[in-house]
Parts: structure tokens; sequence; C-alpha cells
């Protein structure tokens, strides 16, 4: 077994680093405490990110990505998750994998102009009613002819203000199965604009400043059966291959905000003097940044792990609940703690402390709640046996 | 034209550095090492001037420890063409000194024939700023260091360098050595499709004996130490007592 990085894996941590530090650092107070993102700001670090090669690098080399397996991209992925979370989201954008699973037309369509950084992508599951039980959702679609019409609402939809269009999950059917009645989903592409799709201003959150969500409704919306992606009612089914990633990307980064968050307690402990010493001498202080370290290190491993697994095709579902569950909840303990060993200092916004508190806590919201990872976890532990 | 762009893996500037116990030198065990800052301007001067029609072909080349192939790869993650390593040290604690430096980049030059060679004008590890002008004299060849500003006009070399009574313009004849300085340009980012790349470009590796150079030091270092701690301020009342202070006391206006 082989646990170091190799000669490009380092480089490209390397390169992201430089780019995260001197592109999206210096903007991050503003963003902080304006919680606003404008345009000319992102469009002129997005032109430097597309020149680094930086750009929708999550993206396969013949469509115009770095082509990186997946533990490179989660390196990669690492490094920008240091930052400000609109910043790294919206000026080195990944566009999602699951616009890899549009026909050719469909590409050309919504995924190159997303690569290209002409316009940004968000997906739209949950709804008032349907959170973690996405198959009990109520937003419909009904076949008429060559066309299908969309009735319902989604809410908490990231992105969607500078979205051009959004992928959509609506319920097209009901089937029975062992654990009671739920719904066939179908995925579709629905342009800004379209007749009868309206997106209204969501909800101001905790995490995150400077990124918005926003709320979808449908009424009567008509789209061409060309809009569908993928199968008719096969929506979950394209969600869960190509999206199942995702659990790893949040972890990963949410190593890099709380390895920053880490880096900053340790300096800290070594600088500053209480009762005439450094307080990294106090065991109170030094067994804290011990148990960090340590918390830290399992949860990139648990996620080095299952990237490695996910190239070798022989990750499974826990696999990736799992590192997605420790990384969240390893960057609370460790941002929480990181302001403890600084004091009254660590909760002002001079530091980034007080900002990779708050936006850890949607991380073991989004992407699967903690208790749904400890479900698929659990799950896979006790099938087997009947439970 | 072939342009020559030697880079020295260092210590990374943004690394806390730290004496050895001994006194020998800094303790480089274990920590970041990146390309020489000077040379990676250089680097990007180089494929700026290929970007242009001007060059042809970029070679970048390191003398030291194996691990300097970690830097030759960023160099053609930006955009080089081809590098050769020199492994001249397994120690990492080992600097290669100006004149070997030099000697051994004279044996790549007579075997690779460049029109340019451009080159840091210093290695930030050292402070030497030695190697480039050395390089020159072992060639019989024009130099220009501290440059600012560089254009190509036929056989011969426009450059603008930075001299402690301002910038002067002189004109050298090619082929040529320049050594470059920090305002020279800005480097560009390696991107991640050029670094999944670089893999697949040349690196040849040779040893000193391929040219017939004994790199052994001839320099010994008698001490290192830190620099002293940054002494406690003083406070002043008025614009006109640090004015006075300034003059009298500091001597600087
Ligand atoms: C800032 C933000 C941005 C978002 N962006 C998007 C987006 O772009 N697109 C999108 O589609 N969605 C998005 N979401 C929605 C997100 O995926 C959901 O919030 C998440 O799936 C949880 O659903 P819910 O909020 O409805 O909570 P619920 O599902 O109602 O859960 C409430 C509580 O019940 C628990 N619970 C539920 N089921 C079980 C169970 N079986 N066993 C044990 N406990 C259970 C949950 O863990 C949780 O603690 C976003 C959410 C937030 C907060
Ligand atoms: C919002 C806010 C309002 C405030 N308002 C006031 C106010 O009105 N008036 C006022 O006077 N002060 C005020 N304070 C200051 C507050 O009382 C101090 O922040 C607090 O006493 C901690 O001191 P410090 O921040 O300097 O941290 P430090 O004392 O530097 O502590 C840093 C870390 O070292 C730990 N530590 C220190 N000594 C030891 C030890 N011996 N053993 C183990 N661990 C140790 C601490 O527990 C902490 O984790 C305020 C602070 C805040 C954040």
């Amino acid at each position: 077994m082989h646990f170091g990085l190799t000669e490009e894996q380092q480089m490209i941590v390397d390169a992201t680093r430089a780019f995260v530090e001197n592109e999206l650092f210096p903007h991050e107070l503003a963003v902080e405490r304006s919680g606003h993102l404008p345009l000319e700001l992102i469009k002129e670090i997005q032109k430097k990110a597309i020149a680094a090669g930086l750009y929708a690098a999550n993206m396969p080399a013949e469509v115009g990505g770095a082509g990186l397996d997946t533990l490179s991209w989660l390196l990669y992925e690492k490094e920008l998750g240091r930052a400000n979370y609109a910043l790294h989201w919206t000026c080195v954008a990944r566009p999602s994998n699951i616009l890899l699973a549009g026909n050719a037309e469909q590409r050309e369509q919504y995924l190159m102009p997303c690569i290209r950084g002409e316009t940004w992508d968000c997906l739209a599951m949950t709804e008032p009613g349907a959170g973690s039980d996405l198959r009990g959702m109520k937003a419909s679609a009904r076949q008429d002819g060559d066309d299908w019409v969309l009735n319902g609402t989604k809410h908490f939809i990231s992105h969607v203000d500078l979205a051009g269009f959004a992928i959509c999950f609506m319920a097209t059917g009901e089937e029975d199965t062992p654990r009671g009645p739920k719904k066939k989903i179908t995925a579709f592409f629905v342009d800004k604009g379209t007749k009868g799709f309206t997106v209204r201003d969501g909800y101001r959150n905790v995490s995150h400043r400077g990124y918005t969500n926003g709320i979808l409704e449908f009424d009567d919306c008509r789209l061409n059966k060309r809009q569908i992606l993928g199968e008719v009612h096969k929506g979950f089914e394209v969600a869960n291959s190509w999206l199942g990633a995702t659990r790893l990307q949040v972890a990963s980064t949410c190593l890099g905000r709380a390895e920053r968050a880490l880096g900053h307690a340790i300096s800290y402990a070594a600088e500053r003097k209480q009762f005439g010493q450094q307080i990294g001498k106090f065991q109170g202080i030094s067994f804290k940044l011990a148990d960090m370290a340590m918390e830290l290190k399992a949860a990139e491993l648990l996620t080095r792990e299952a990237a490695w697994k996910y190239d070798q095709g022989t990750v499974t579902e826990a696999d990736m609940s799992m590192a997605k569950l420790k990384a969240t909840e390893v960057l609370a303990m460790v941002a929480d703690e990181a302001i403890q060993i600084h004091g009254g200092m660590g909760l002002m916004d001079e530091l980034p402390l007080e900002r990779i508190w708050r936006d850890a806590r949607v991380e073991r919201i989004w992407e699967g709640t903690s208790e749904i990872q400890r479900h698929i976890i659990s799950r896979e532990l006790l099938r087997p046996y009947g439970a | 034209m072939k342009v020559l762009v030697p880079v020295k893996r260092v210590i990374d500037y943004n690394v806390k550095v730290r004496v050895k116990a001994d006194g020998s030198g800094v303790d480089l065990a274990n920590v970041k090492m990146s390309m020489n800052p000077f040379d990676e301007i250089a680097v990007e001067e180089a494929i700026r001037l290929k970007e242009k029609g001007v060059a042809t072909e970029v070679v970048v080349v390191s003398i030291g420890v194996k691990q300097a192939q970690e830097t030759l790869r960023t160099a053609l993650a930006m955009g080089a063409d081809r590098a050769i390593l020199i492994e001249a040290t397994a120690d990492v604690h080992t600097d290669i000194e100006p004149l070997a430096v030099a000697k051994l980049l004279a044996g790549v030059i007579k075997e690779e024939a460049p029109g340019l060679v451009l080159a840091g004008k210093q290695a930030i590890d050292n402070d030497m700023n030695a190697t480039g002008q050395m390089l020159s004299a072992l060639l019989g060849w024009s130099q220009a260091t501290f440059v600012s500003e560089l254009a190509i006009d036929g056989d011969k070399a426009v450059v603008t360098r930075e001299v402690d009574g301002g910038l002067q313009t002189i004109s050298v004849k090619m082929p040529t050595i320049v050594t470059v300085d920090l305002r020279l340009n800005e480097p560009r980012y390696a991107s991640l499709p050029n670094i999944m790349k670089a893999k697949a470009k040349p690196l040849a590796i040779k040893t000193p004996a391929d040219y017939g150079v004994d790199v052994a030091p001839r320099l010994t270092v008698v001490k290192t130490t830190e620099p002293a701690g940054r002494k406690a301020g003083v406070k002043v009342a008025s614009v006109e007592e640090l004015i006075a202070k300034l003059k009298d006391e500091a001597g600087v206006i």
C-alpha cells in the first residue's frame, strides 16, 4: 500500500494552493462582510482560473477538463475548499458530473458553456416536503404527447440565481416497493425564462456568505421530451451513478478548511503567551492540537482510501458516506477548538476562524445529513443479515 | 532559437527557516522546497519568447539532488519543452557551488548550443549572485545581469538593467547570458492540464562525470546563525520628533 502523493499530485496541490492564496484569499473579507460576490469580480477571477487551467478541472480532458484521477481531483478540491465557498465555487466552478450523462446535443447546449465559464449549472431535488426522503417528492411531470408538463416547488436550490438552467428531478410515477410506495423520478433540463418556470429568492443561511440559494416554482411549465436527461423514470439512477462522488467532494473541501483552521491554531498556540509562557505549553491547549491533528488525519485517510477505491471500481456507498460523515464532523470539531485556542480573537472576523466555524454547519446537512450517512453505513452492515 | 534556463531547487520562500543544531547550515529535512523564484521568472520569459515565435525550444536544466526532478516538472508544466537533470549529490544539504554549476552548464551549452541563456540573478538560498557571470566568463559570451526588460533584435538583445542609480539600457551580442530580476514579469501558474501533460515530456538524467566536472566543494562554511531578533521599538510624541530621529539617529533622511 502506498500513501504518498505522486509528483503530479504534489504539483496539482501547489498550483491550486498558490491560486487560492493569491487570487481568492484577498477577496474573502469583503465577500464575508458584504455577503455579496459581485459579478465583475467573478468574471475577473474566472478569467484567471481559466488561464490557469483550474476552471472545471474536474471534467475529463476530452471536454476541456484536466482529466484527473479521483484522488488528484479531490486534492484540488481540498485546496479550493480552503477559501470562502462562494468565491471558489463560482469563480473556479466545477460543473456537476451529471452533465456528462447528457446526449451529444445536451452536452453541447448545457455542459460546454459551463466548462467555458459562460454560465453555471444547478441541481434541484429538495422540496419543502421532501429533503432526505427524495422519493417522497411531490413536484411532478405529466406526459402530454411529445411534451411534459411540470408542476410543483423546489427549495434550497444553490446557485440558481447565477445558473442559466436547472436540472430538475420530478416525480413521473409511483411504484410499490418492499418499503412502501416510492416515486419514479425523471430528470429534466429547464432553461431560465421557460414559460411557467419562476425563480424566487431563497433563505439567508448561517453558512457560506456570498453564496445564495433559491426557490423554484413550476406552474404548468411545458417542456419538449428532448429536455429529459437520461431516461424516463430513471432520474434516481442517473443521480446515483453520477453524483455519488459529490460526497467525496464535500469531504475534501471540508478537509481543506479544517487544515487551514488547524494551521492557525498551531501558530497561535506557539506565539501567544499568557502566564509567562506560550499557551501551547499548557497541556489544556497542546492536547487539543494533538486531537485535532489526529482526527483530521483520520478523515483524510478515509477520504483518500475512498478515492483510491473509486478508481479501482471497488468503492461502496458506505466508504463514501464514512468519508463525508467523518470529514464534516471533524471540520466542526477542529473549527470550534481552533476558536477556543484563540480565545476572544477567534470570534473576530479579522481571522477566518469564525466563518470556518459557521460554514462547517451546513456540511453536516447538505449532500445527505449525518443521520442519512449513518443510515447508509449501517444499512450496508445489517442488510446481509436481513435486518 | 533555443533558450536554455537553469533552475534551482531551493527552500520555499514561505518556510520559516531553522538553523541546524551544529550550525553547519539550514535544516532542509522534510521542508517544502520550490523553484527559485528568480528562475521561475526566467522560465516565464523563455516561454513568452516561444509564444511570440522568437524562441523555438525551451530547455530547462537543474543541478543537484534527484528530487530536483520535481522542480524540472514544474518548469515543464509551465510550458518548457524538455528537461535535463544533472544529479550531482545525494545529500539535500550539499549545495553545489556556483563555479561547479557554471562549468556543468558550460558543458550542457556545448551540447545544446542555445542562442540565449536565461537565468535567475541569484538563488534565494545562498544569495551568491555568481553563476551567470561565471558562465559568461567560461564561455566567453556577453552577459547582461539584473534584467527587468528584454527584447531580442536579430543577433542582439536589448535589455534594461536595474542598477543602483536607476535603469540602464544596453545592447549585447547574441548568444548571451541574461540574468533576470524581480520586475521582468509575473510568472504564470502551472495549469492542471499542463501538469498532467508534463509527465510525457522528456527529462534526461546526467551526472557531473558526463561533463568531466569535479563538483567537490571548495568553500567551507564556518558558521550559520539566525538573524538577530527584532529589537523593541520606541514611541515618539510628534511628527517633529520622528523627523528629528530619522535625521539625527537613523541618518536616513
Ligand atoms: C444551504 C443549503 C443549500 C442546499 N442546496 C441544495 C441544492 O442545490 N439542491 C437540492 O436539491 N438541495 C439542496 N439543499 C437541500 C439539502 O440537500 C437538504 O437540506 C438535505 O437533504 C436535508 O433535507 P431537509 O433539509 O429537508 O431535512 P429533512 O430531510 O427534513 O431532515 C430533518 C432531520 O431528520 C433527519 N432524518 C430524516 N430522515 C431520517 C432517517 N431516515 N433516519 C434518521 N434521521 C432522519 C435528518 O437527518 C435531519 O436531522 C440545500 C440545503 C441547504 C441547507
Ligand atoms: C465578544 C467579547 C466581548 C468581551 N468583552 C470584554 C469586556 O467588556 N471587558 C473585558 O475586560 N474583556 C472583555 N472580553 C475579553 C474576554 O474576557 C477574554 O477574551 C477572555 O478572558 C480570554 O482572553 P483572551 O481572549 O485574551 O484569550 P487568552 O487568555 O489568550 O487564551 C487563549 C487560549 O489559551 C487558553 N489558556 C490561557 N491560559 C491557560 C492556562 N493557564 N492553561 C490552559 N489554557 C490556558 C485559554 O483558555 C484559551 O483557550 C471580551 C471578549 C469577547 C470575545
